[in-house]
């Protein structure tokens, strides 16, 4: 047999959560974060290259701009359909081939610096949208391969052009381009 | 007038949470490594603070006073205290997210900084009024903050100090802790008539 005073109880603690619950309700359906949130979730799809090949400055922005209904979702070569895919998916649009004005989709691959040829002139420092690359004026460059992300950008200030895209292993976990698969 | 500022003054310096009665030590050690995070979880400590004194004031007078139900008060209290909190966290997502990663988990565990709760029952057990439960929860919050921002930036220097292998982390962290409550005893005795 239940008391009286634990029904009371029940009956007090369930209508005050209640009530609770239906203000918290009322308040996250006024407060905007839905748009942040979503360009959260566009940009966790994106393969974080930073490349520029949608021609938006980074990845953040290309998402940002996907969220305020600006740009198009085919328009990120690196990441190729699996890309389109993913935020087709969560879009709740059909899924396109990237549009090929903007570049082919490549295999994921890395930089690579000849250091045969490498004159430390340290101008792929800068262009680098990652920090992958370790140098400094007038010594020798490389570049960390777990962090870089095959984006190119390196290769056009490069004066040697002792820079070179290689495949990635398929053996080695590449943490970023793990990521966008 | 006179009686809210001393209550305030108590609450914030003389008794502070932190130093004095020993409460909310979880936040004070966890987010004091920097001090914007610091400076956020007191703001956010504060608002909760404030708002929950008033409503679980509202609720112990109209509620369980009346119903006989004041057996349940840490009960409400507390389910009370986690919607607020709740609440804050929308408030500080949809605000500032660079702040809500900073915080991380220790916005959603104001609920269980017994600060609060302590608040809420002290209001009950000291019999104050509405306005006297905002000023004693918002004070209680100020002084909350000020002991966290203090303690923050202290251990922003002792981060470039040569501390002993020893005390290297929690160590010292709890060594300064302690000789801030020293000095919060200072206070004691200020606004006695």
């Amino acid at each position: 047999m239940i008391s009286d005073a634990v029904l009371v109880a029940c009956a007090v603690a369930g209508a005050l959560a209640l009530v609770v619950g239906a203000a918290l309700g009322w308040a996250a359906s006024r407060l905007p974060p839905a748009a942040d949130r979503l360009v959260e979730r566009i940009d966790a799809l994106l393969p974080q290259t930073q490349c520029g090949q949608c021609r938006y400055p980074g990845c953040r922005p290309y998402a940002e701009a996907i969220a305020r209904g600006e740009a198009d979702i085919d328009r990120c070569p690196p990441g190729g359909a699996v890309t389109v895919r993913a935020l087709a998916e969560l879009l709740g649009c059909e899924p396109r081939p990237v549009d090929p004005s903007l570049g082919a989709a490549k295999a994921p691959a890395v930089a690579w610096i000849d250091e045969e040829r490498c004159i430390g002139c340290a101008r792929c420092l800068p262009a680098c949208p990652v920090d992958a690359i370790v140098g400094a004026p007038r010594y020798m460059h490389t570049v960390i391969a777990d962090q870089c992300t095959g984006c190119e950008l390196c290769l056009p200030p490069c004066p040697v052009d002792c820079i070179e895209l290689r495949p990635v292993q398929a053996s080695t976990v590449h943490g970023r381009w793990h990521r966008a698969a | 007038m006179t009686e809210l500022l001393l209550l305030a003054l108590g609450a914030s310096l003389v008794n502070n949470f932190v130093l004095t009665n020993f409460l909310g030590l979880c936040p004070f050690v966890g987010v004091s490594r920097r001090f914007e995070a610091a400076a956020g979880m007191a703001l956010a400590t504060l608002f909760v603070l404030t708002i929950a004194s008033g409503l679980s004031f509202t609720l112990w007078h109209w509620v369980l006073q009346p119903l006989g139900l004041q057996h349940l008060r840490t009960l409400v209290f507390i389910l009370l205290i986690a919607g607020v909190v709740q609440f804050t966290e929308l408030m500080v997502r949809a605000t500032s997210p660079l702040l809500h990663q900073a915080l991380g988990i220790f916005l959603p565990l104001i609920t269980t900084n017994c600060a609060v709760l302590g608040v809420a029952l002290l209001n009950v057990d000291k019999q104050h009024g509405l306005l006297e439960s905002l000023v004693y929860g918002a004070a209680a919050g100020a002084g909350f903050g000020l002991a966290l921002l203090l303690f923050a930036a202290l251990r922003e220097q002792l981060e470039t100090c040569d501390v002993p292998a020893a005390f290297r982390g929690a160590p010292i962290a709890l060594v300064t802790a302690g000789l801030m409550a020293l000095a919060f005893m200072g206070f004691a005795g200020l606004g006695a008539r």
